[in-house]
């Protein structure tokens, strides 16, 4: 009788299938399988691009191919004096999806926002532990918990969040994935059925996409909701067929199998460039990879020994040798796709003889050091172990003897935080939601020493603007403090910046509309594709 | 009989203890600290990694982590992925079939073509037949997997376009499965395009998958026809006048089949091992893909109960093997 059942169901799903031959149909070539479908508890952007991207909204969203934020399921909002209360008014109108396994019978309204944060949140609520083994690592990571003070629903169409201290990064907090907005009226039916699980499998949201089915690792589907508050998307379905080899997705695409494929190898990319039916395209990654000195240990505790030494390497070659191509130089310590990044700053030359004389100078001779190495490949350092032996012959090439170090990843950075740490160490950093601060007050902040800091680098004049900047909410006034930073930054050299990775999307002539995401999301919204 | 099987069941406890102890050590290899590796290069308070820590039992005295794993999956609990959530059973059962069906059709392939090409090249022994065959079966055991993967989608899928690229059946073709096994629900279906699709979506995976136990089975089947051909009770068939056809098909190829057979078995386990790379460049959903992937995640959970639980389906199929074996070959049961 089930199998009956089943054959029934899906011989009309067939029919269907069949009936929308016709519909324009957008295939992309994941990378991954999602980890699940909830926008809040994972951290990959696998999961993003499967979940929060698609099926969801926010109540700021990031403009497309920006990091600036837009109104998104909030229309607009205030900000109080003391930067300490955020009302947001919510759209009027805004549709939840109806799908084969739910019809949602109201609007979006302030008791879905209030949920889909205090879930996270409160241990009582009984979302909060729905799976064995869940976790809410980005509410956790971003400071939420001590951020938040509550989350207040004004009205049906108004909410307000009030923080303990002020944090000018917050709204950008609120436009990333953990942020999304979930159905209170789906979790309530959920609970009631004894099926909480279901959140994490059939997601349910306001955004561009609905979720329709998922087979483990191969195919994701999609149908645009026709109801979206941005419009129907000119995509009738969207499918993601799971490809997890590099070299295969290429393949796949070149056969016309899938109509646009992420992270190409760097080894494939001028082959697909030649190919008259695909483009490429190409975006600095919201990224950067850098060699931190130890500046609490002599003699890196001096300016000019750290300057001499970003002298001595010789960048353009570790573009060639480890990124192959798919990296540009950094100046910065934030990758110039992000705003406030201080164009007017020059890179210290590469004067492998100026920097001899700098170390002469400052009573520097035969120095040994340490160079530690990952283990591992991260997007903003492909080869950490051929990075480190190309820094240890420029550093050679100025008389600094370098050893290299590497160990275990989990010991690795874990002991690279210690602040009598020996050595320079190469580590990385891919940004969460397109704050500067995410970069600046992070990595080099003064309560980031002995953790994110590697190089336990704590300057008053640098951590005033940060702290400045924290504390006011207005995008022009940050933009100043940050500028400023940044040339600090630079002069003091804590670190050697080396390079921000360049992001590749093959993808068919066919595709428009697609937009190259600094944040690193796949976003289908807006895109189209020709018949 | 019964004594053979169950003296074959008994073997199997202390080889249940052995795998659950190099599932559960081999994991813990892999890295120090599972929760710093979740954290990546944002910095988690000593509070959060505590507090994740208990959650997934590290905590805990090895032993006792141990011992847990072990009653837990006597009580067929292997487990919940700490990446997706899901528990590692359901997960298993739900990419298995992938893998089965994959593995069949290799291994159809394997002794559709292995048994006849060995028999030919014992029969003409010396012959070029014979020496092409075993130099391409020397060359198919020897392949690299992945290259050998690559290679044919290049070839036959990038430039001829004859075949799919990768995935288990056409993306235009979407039901929900009953058996799990692509070209058997396309059939109850009554959908012959999505069957042809399944088809077509085979032919590469088996060809990649089948290519080592295509060759061993080759090899061992020519082997065996020799050792058989040299025997007395063939020469006497012989010279009683039967006719070719009958000598080997019926005395010489039954006798050469009992080694086979033992040969077939065993390459269950290294179909297992081969589909890790084949469902990885294929990007079939099944297990091999799957386990990768979780060792590639430090996903602990997943590895060492997907680990036992392969190991576990090896061991029974073996056991069913040796069975197998025993009927055909009665010696085996006396001893």
């Amino acid at each position: 009788m089930k199998l009956m059942k089943t054959l029934m169901t899906a011989t009309a799903l067939v029919a269907v299938m069949a009936g929308s031959a016709y519909a324009k149909t957008l295939v992309y070539c994941s990378e991954a399988s999602p980890e699940g479908f909830d926008p809040s508890p994972y951290t990959s952007g696998t999961t993003f691009d499967a979940a929060s991207r698609t099926v969801y909204n926010r109540l700021v969203e990031f403009a497309h191919g920006e990091t600036t934020l837009v109104p998104g399921l909030a229309e607009s909002w205030e900000v109080s004096e003391d930067a300490l209360e955020y009302t947001f008014k919510l759209r009027p109108g805004v549709k939840f999806q109806t799908t084969d396994f739910f019809t949602p019978t109201r609007d979006l309204n302030a008791d879905d926002v209030v949920f889909s944060f205090e879930r996270q949140w409160k241990s009582d609520s009984p979302w909060y532990a729905y799976q064995e083994g869940i976790s809410w690592e980005y509410f956790n990571g971003m400071s939420f918990p001590d951020l938040l003070k509550e989350v207040v629903k004004v009205d049906d169409m108004t909410v307000k969040f009030v923080l303990n201290r002020p944090d000018a990064a917050f709204l950008a907090d609120l436009g990333m994935d953990f942020a999304s907005i979930v159905s209170k009226e789906y979790a309530d039916s959920l609970e009631a059925a004894g099926n909480m699980a279901q959140m994490n499998q059939k997601p349910l949201g306001t955004g561009p996409y609905q979720f329709v089915d998922y087979q483990q690792d191969a195919v994701i589907r999609y149908a645009a909701h026709p109801d979206y508050w941005g419009g129907k998307q000119a995509i009738d379905d969207l499918i993601f067929a799971i490809t997890t080899d590099a070299a295969v997705l290429a393949q796949k695409l070149k056969a016309g199998e899938c109509h646009i494929m992420p992270y190409p190898n760097p080894a494939d990319i001028a082959d697909l460039q030649a190919d008259s039916n695909l483009k490429v395209e190409e975006k600095e990654g919201l990224n950067i990879g850098y060699l931190a000195y130890n500046t609490q240990m002599a003699p890196f505790d001096k300016v000019e020994v750290r300057k001499a030494l970003n002298m001595a390497i010789n960048k353009e070659a570790i573009l060639d040798a480890v990124y192959q191509g798919a990296g540009a130089a950094a100046t910065n310590p934030i990758p110039p796709t992000m705003w406030s990044y201080n164009t007017a700053i020059q890179d210290d030359p590469y004067d492998p003889e100026a920097a001899k004389k700098m170390l002469a100078d400052a009573g520097v001779e035969n120095l040994s050091m340490k160079v530690w190495a990952m283990p591992v490949s991260r997007p903003y350092n492909p080869n950490a172990q051929r990075m480190a032996e190309l820094l240890q012959a420029d550093l050679a090439a100025v008389g600094v003897a370098a050893e290299i170090v590497t160990m275990e990843w989990a010991e690795y950075l874990d002991q690279s935080k210690a602040v009598d740490r020996d050595g320079a160490v190469l580590l990385g950093w891919t940004g969460d939601n397109g704050d500067p601060d995410n970069f600046l007050g992070v990595l080099l902040g003064c309560d980031a020493v002995g953790g994110n800091n590697r190089a336990q680098w704590c300057n008053d004049e640098f951590e005033k603007l940060i702290q400045d900047a924290r504390l006011t909410a207005d995008p022009a006034e940050r933009t100043k403090l940050y500028e400023e930073a940044q040339v600090i930054f630079k002069d003091q050299a804590p670190w050697a910046t080396i390079a921000h990775s360049k992001v590749f999307m093959p993808m068919s002539t066919k595709v428009s509309g697609f937009v190259m995401d600094p944040l690193g999301y796949h976003r289908f919204d807006d895109v189209d594709i020709a018949e | 009989m019964i004594r053979y099987i169950l003296q074959r069941l008994a073997l199997i406890v202390p080889t249940f203890i052995g795998i659950t102890i190099v599932a559960f050590g081999l994991v813990r290899l892999l890295g120090s600290d599972p929760v710093a590796l979740l954290a990546g290069e944002r910095v988690m308070s000593p509070e959060r990694h505590a507090e994740l820590s208990r959650q997934f039992g590290f905590d805990r005295p090895i032993w006792e982590q141990y011992f847990d794993f072990v009653l837990s999956a006597l009580q067929g609990d292997f487990g919940v992925s700490i990446r997706t959530k899901t528990a590692v059973l359901e997960q298993f059962l739900t990419l298995f079939p992938a893998t089965v069906e994959l593995a069949l059709f290799a291994m159809l392939l394997a002794i559709a073509i292995g048994i006849p090409a060995g028999i030919f090249a014992a029969i003409k022994r010396g012959s070029w037949f014979d020496q092409i065959t075993m130099g391409s079966a020397l060359v198919g055991y020897s392949m690299p997997i992945f290259w050998w993967g690559l290679l044919l989608i290049i070839v036959f899928s990038g430039m001829l376009g004859w075949t799919p690229v990768s995935g288990r059946i056409g993306l235009q073709f979407f039901f929900r499965p009953i058996t799990g096994f692509m070209t058997i629900d396309s059939l109850l279906y009554g959908n012959w395009t999505a069957f042809i699709s399944a088809l077509r979506h085979l032919i590469l995976p088996s060809i990649v998958l089948g290519t080592i136990p295509l060759a061993i089975i080759a090899r061992q089947t020519r082997s065996a026809m020799l050792e058989v051909l040299g025997e007395d009770y063939v020469r006497t068939a012989r010279s009683k006048g039967l006719s070719p056809g009958r000598v080997i098909g019926l005395h010489a190829f039954r006798n050469a089949l009992i080694p086979v057979i033992t040969t077939i078995g065993l390459q269950v386990g290294m179909l297992m091992a081969g589909a890790i790379l084949t469902e990885t460049i294929f990007s079939w959903p099944g297990i091999g893909k799957w386990m990768i992937e979780a060792i590639g995640r430090r996903d602990y959970a997943t590895v060492q109960g997907g680990l036992l639980i392969i190991a576990l389906v090896v061991m029974i199929v073996n056991l069913f093997v040796d069975v197998l074996y025993a009927l055909v070959n009665p010696r085996i049961r006396v001893q």
